[in-house]
């Protein structure tokens, strides 16, 4: 332990505690703006400078450990005024139009600036003008160049936990700035798009692309039935930036929220999550008893972040891939087939919305193999902070409102498909069902918690191995981009066998998604919600994705049997239909 | 008052200080930074400097800036490039004086000499440049060893993490921290302070008190074979990580023994004999197969090599003396430096006591073969140079050590043929007085003949120290490829058209330093375990203390002493003193830490393994 005073304040704390936090040990709260506990603790921004006695110079709080006997100071006349000239200096090269920035009310910089009550500023507005300034914005990733205050997270995070390393400063001197790495344009990048950049983003330099035009104008077409999906993780988060306490943020509350915005029809993403277990519970049982795992296993492929990586970076191991569609498109797929021919109307008419927490699912549906005959399965994707902007711009409010069920018949659903938005949660809900697809009978809806992964999206993976009526079957779970090719490499030079490795692009699963509400406070939140999630499975009276009544009616009135060539038709895909840039056909 | 005695304003004073202070920090400017911002800067230093009085320097410097800016700011019009390119051309052209000709001309030189950098610039508003290894020192290293890790280390008195700190990427401390040309220091950012940190001196007190010599466990054998041919520093470097790669490394050297131009090209006084077996000793307990006194294409074939191993690293240096091809040069006591010194090594030193010895060159082994002349009891040395004392290329130190030994530089004279005596014995050389002229391309001024007379130099022995050649012609029947005598291998050490060989170090680069065979022996080392279908890391998991938050105010940089000149001159005992404790103190503090402040932190200032 170190013993240290802060503003006079004597504490105690462990040996290479930060100053920063041994600032808040004493009750101390040190400003700062690029510091990112144990991802970006760089001092680039130099906010959270402080005077140390003994010291020549200010001293980062959040690099730096603190010593015994360290006499800290962190609101004195010197770090005082260097603190704000440093925020003024980031002002200056910042588009502060915060009325037009949706992160405004949610914006690190800006609380810090009014905080310090900055009302204005001595140095000369230094924006970057013409084409320099510019963005694609037909990607569903858009980034405004002005906003950026180089505080590096977003390079941090994508080398760091995603390993896809699409960001870095690009130039040097005056005009460095983040940009695509290697002097690539993002449209010809690799980025997986699954948008970690965009919630560990401090100000609104990083965003998904703004579609809630498209769904406000698809409600209000007179020609149209909206039909919305709202993915798993969505019901843990969204209650998080309107203000709604945990209990009032229920997944029924939002299904009525969403027909007060106005859709014709409200459903549940995780009816399509017990569809995609039946398929690709079934596929994987059939590739397993056919040997086809013995070498590699197959992957899940409902995380489109990570189809996007592995296509990217293993284009070979497409074929691994799981051909089952994810549950956005196999809802798309039955909602254009199945639903408009029990509406009788023309599938033309239905247009498709997803309210997913994730940014790759607007890449998804826009693939040109996710469609059937009924035409493209998903009409438009949104995340879940564009919900929560249509429900602000509508003035709803949710806590007011009365709980209202899902619409029929794509309605029930069951806790194994809920917990498709937590790591570990698709392998669980695939096993529950393949123990019955081989013993004929239920096991303990507990069995396989053993697969739960680490929501927190620590180095490594988890894995299990299961007797299947003896089958024996070696599982592994993983989130986070980097994980995924540790784990692939290591599949790849034999050190370790697995026979169906479950894969999610976020830390934590879809619960922590890069289409989830941005902590202003810098919290990463996918293990609360990914709890969230399994409480609400050991909650539901189903827990086997196979006994959902909608389900079984459906391959009773259209499907036949999982595998059967409707199912093929309406609810796998082609892999190798499409190529991420840079990457030949395979 | 007609006259006043003018004394600098203080303004001036300042800008004095701060032209000084610019002058370092430009010197130290770190590699990978956008070479047009840079040339837009320095041209804007320049039109400072202009005194307004002429159209193109006035205007013309002032319109460059314009149009460079555009460039960078990604707004230029098409063809701005040759509009910059032409302008500067004219302002050259047409400058009353040389602070706006010579100010064109560098613009001139970067949209020549960078300009597809301008283009990315204006037409994609990017940079071909960008900052790769963000610690100075670590890059200027051409085995990239963890220096701020080490000097860190000495300076809290880990002497032994400190070594094997180093041991990680180079496994010659101790030879390096004596004899290494340190390019380490060169842009080291201590420079924009006030000088650089002595790194070799900081490497050399963490060498004189380690004792721990125990080379760290091995991998598990592979069973893979892997042949060396040739016992010098990169031979031996790709010897060690083989072994503790887990392969089985057998080393070719023809010679007694081990060390190469270590051991037999540089004399004793500057590395003693035991300090480099200090680092055979760590490397051969490492487990390395020894054949010394193995002569390929004698003893043994280049096929065999390779057919009975499963890989081949050819590292045989560069022995071979170069010859002038000056009249008399087979005459009696003429020798090769590399010659001279070899026998020295091999202990078989001849006795100049009495003699008048000439050397020829300029390089560092010129000097070696000066200050050993000298030991060896020369009654004068005399060096002959065809340039100016400035243009040599050896080390500065190494010229002043040279000097205050007692030896004679004449520069300016180039060498014209050797007299020989009646019984063929050398007499004396002769040579053509030069005169310095044009910069040549290699932007350095070249001499020609002046018109003199020639020079007769008299003596007893002349030793040529004018570069050294490759033996190849062995390697070259087995296979391998050369190149102007060199033998050729692409940049990962492999040599094309090869089943299995790799070849590094002064065979491939020409006589080039320590430092840089290491780094070959270590790039061979890697690639070849990655051809023998392994991954195997080499680290160290030595804990580097953290960075003090302050840094020191200015400070003088600590050299090293060197023994009294006239004392040292008459024996092979080392001739430079280590530091200090209390100097290695100061000097371990001097370090700026970058691999903790500045961009070291955010891309990370430390490779932990490899």
């Amino acid at each position: 332990m170190v013993n240290v005073s802060v503003n006079g304040k004597a504490v105690c704390v462990p040996e290479h505690t930060t100053i920063l936090e041994a600032a808040m040990a004493a009750g101390v709260e040190i400003p700062h703006l690029c510091y990112l506990k144990d991802l970006n603790e760089i001092g680039a921004c130099r906010v959270c400078c402080v005077e140390i006695e003994g010291e020549r110079n200010l001293v980062p709080s959040c690099n730096n450990p603190v010593f015994e006997g360290m006499v800290i100071h962190t609101n004195t006349d010197r770090v005082r005024r260097t603190r704000r000239i440093n925020v003024e200096l980031v002002l200056s090269q910042h588009d502060c139009h915060c009325a037009t920035c949706l992160r405004s009310g949610n914006c690190h910089l800006q609380s810090i600036a009014n905080d310090l009550g900055i009302l204005e500023n001595p140095y000369p507005r230094d924006l970057v003008t013409g084409q320099r300034a510019l963005w694609p914005r037909d990607f569903p990733l858009y980034r405004d160049t002005n906003k950026c205050i180089k505080c590096m997270r977003c390079i941090q995070v994508c080398d760091k936990i995603q390993g896809v390393n699409v960001w870095d400063l690009s130039g040097t001197g005056s005009r460095t700035r983040v940009d695509v790495s290697h002097n690539r344009r993002i449209k010809e990048s690799d980025c997986a798009l699954c948008g970690q950049c965009i919630t560990h983003c401090p100000v609104g330099a990083l965003r998904e692309r703004n579609d809630t035009e498209k769904a406000f104008d698809a409600i209000a077409d007179p020609n149209r039935i909206t039909v919305v999906q709202v993915a798993p993780a969505v019901r843990a988060a969204w209650g998080e930036s309107l203000g709604l306490p945990p209990e009032k943020a229920t997944v029924n509350r939002m299904a009525a929220a969403l027909r007060a915005l106005g859709f014709d029809y409200v459903f549940d993403t995780s009816f399509s999550a017990d569809l995609t277990i039946m398929e690709e519970g079934t596929e994987f049982l059939r590739r397993y008893q056919a040997g086809d795992t013995q070498y590699m296993p197959m992957f899940t492929s409902c995380c489109p972040g990570w189809v996007r990586y592995l296509k990217s970076h293993y284009p070979d191991l497409a074929g691994r891939l799981s051909t089952a569609k994810s549950p956005q498109q196999m809802f798309g797929a039955v909602t254009k087939n199945y639903f408009a021919k029990k509406l009788g109307v023309a599938p033309e008419k239905l247009y498709c919305v997803s309210i997913m927490p994730c940014v790759a699912k607007k890449s998804e549906c826009a693939l040109p193999t996710m469609h059937t005959a009924a035409g493209q399965d998903v009409d438009l994707s949104l995340t879940t902070r564009e919900l929560v902007r249509m429900i602000r711009a509508e003035r709803l409010h949710p806590e007011t409102m009365a709980e209202e069920a899902f619409d029929s018949p794509m309605g029930p659903y069951s806790g194994a498909g809920v917990i498709f938005g937590a790591t570990g949660g698709v392998m669980e809900a695939a096993l529950r069902s393949a123990y019955y697809l081989v013993k004929g009978e239920n096991p303990p809806p507990e069995a396989f918690c053993a697969v739960r992964g680490d929501a927190k999206g620590a180095e490594g993976w988890t894995e299990a191995a299961f007797d299947l009526d003896g089958s024996h079957i070696k599982a592994a779970v993983v989130s986070g981009l980097a994980n995924a090719g540790k784990l692939i490499e290591a599949v790849r030079s034999g050190r370790v066998h697995y026979d169906f490795v479950e894969i999610m692009a976020c830390p934590g699963g879809c619960v922590g998604g890069g289409g989830q509400p941005q902590s202003k406070d810098d919290e990463e939140r996918a293990d609360v919600r990914g709890k969230v999630l399994y409480t609400l499975d050991k909650g539901s009276a189903l827990r086997f994705s196979h006994e959902n009544p909608a389900i079984q009616a459906l391959y009773r009135e259209a499907l036949g049997a999982p595998g059967s060539e409707t199912a093929e038709a309406w609810l796998h895909t082609d892999h190798f239909g499409w190529n991420m840039p840079g990457v030949s056909a395979q | 008052m007609r006259l006043s005695i003018e004394t600098p304003d203080r303004a001036q004073q300042v800008v004095q200080e701060l032209c000084r202070d610019m002058g370092h920090r430009v010197a130290a400017n770190p590699p990978g930074l956008c070479p047009v911002d840079l040339a837009l800067n320095f041209l804007r230093l320049c039109h400072a400097q202009t005194c307004g009085k002429c159209v193109p320097c006035r205007i013309g410097l002032s319109q460059l800036e314009t149009l460079i800016e555009s460039v960078l700011d990604q707004t230029a019009d098409e063809g701005t490039i040759d509009l910059i390119e032409s302008t500067a051309a004219a302002i050259a052209d047409s400058a009353d004086c040389a602070i706006g000709y010579e100010a064109a001309a560098m613009v001139l030189q970067g949209v020549r000499g960078f300009r597809e950098d301008y283009e990315l610039h204006a037409r994609e508003g990017r940079c071909i440049c960008s900052l790769k290894q963000p610690v100075p020192c670590v890059t200027g290293c051409p085995a990239h060893v963890d220096i701020p890790g080490y000097v860190a280390l000495v300076r809290d008195g880990r002497f032994d993490d400190a070594v094997n700190l180093v041991r990680k990427d180079n496994p010659f401390p101790y030879s390096c921290a004596y004899v290494c040309e340190h390019p380490c220091e060169h842009q080291c950012r201590r420079r924009l302070v006030d000088d650089a940190v002595n790194i070799c001196g900081l490497k050399r007190f963490a060498v004189d008190h380690c004792k721990d010599e125990t080379p760290p466990p091995a991998a598990a054998a592979t069973g893979k074979r892997v042949a060396v041919v040739g016992g010098g520093p990169s031979g031996l470097t790709a010897a060690y990580y083989l072994a503790e790669m887990g392969h089985s490394v057998t080393v070719f050297e023809q010679r007694d023994r081990l060390g190469g131009m270590l051991r037999y090209g540089i004399p004793d006084y500057r590395l003693p004999p035991e300090v480099l077996d200090r680092d055979i000793n760590y490397i051969l307990a490492a487990g390395v197969e020894i054949k010394t006194g193995v002569r390929i294409g004698a003893d043994i074939q280049v096929e065999d090599l390779r057919r009975d191993y499963d890989a081949l690293y050819v590292a045989i240096g560069a022995h071979a003396n170069k010859k002038l091809g000056l009249p008399g040069e087979d005459s009696a006591n003429v020798l090769s430096a590399v010659e001279l010194l070899r026998n020295c090594g091999e202990g078989h030193a001849p006795d100049f006591t009495g003699k008048r010895v000439v050397i020829i060159g300029g390089g560092n082994v010129s000097m070696d073969a000066t200050r050993t002349s000298i030991r060896l009891g020369a009654s004068s040395v005399t060096c002959v140079y065809r340039r100016r004392i400035d243009d040599m290329t050896a080390l500065p130190e190494e010229i002043s050590d040279a000097l205050a030994e007692g030896c004679q530089i004449l520069p300016m004279q180039a060498p014209a043929r050797i007299e020989a005596d009646d019984d063929g014995k050398v007499a004396a050389l002769w040579t053509r007085p030069q005169i310095i002229g044009n910069y040549g391309r290699d932007g350095r001024p070249g001499p020609r003949d002046a018109a003199e007379r020639e020079f007769r130099i008299e003596c007893d022995y002349i030793i040529i120290a004018i570069g050294q050649r490759i033996e190849s012609d062995q390697f070259e029947k087995g296979g391998i490829e050369t190149s102007r005598g060199a033998l050729k291998a692409d940049l990962s050490g492999y040599v094309p058209g090869t089943p299995n060989v790799f070849a590094g170090g002064d065979a491939v680069t020409g006589p080039a330093t320590v430092i840089r065979a290491v780094a070959a022996g270590k790039v061979g080392a890697a690639n070849i375990d990655g051809f023998l279908g392994y991954s195997h890391t080499i680290r160290c998991d030595v804990q580097i203390p953290p960075a003090k938050l302050s840094n020191t105010p200015p400070c003088g940089r600590i050299q090293l002493k060197s023994r009294n000149p006239l004392e040292a001159r008459q024996d092979f005992a080392l001739a430079s003193c280590g530091m200090t404790e209390e100097e290695a103190v100061q000097e371990a503090g001097r370090c700026l830490r970058c691999d903790h402040f500045g961009y070291g932190i955010f891309k990370g200032g430390r490779t932990t393994q490899w």
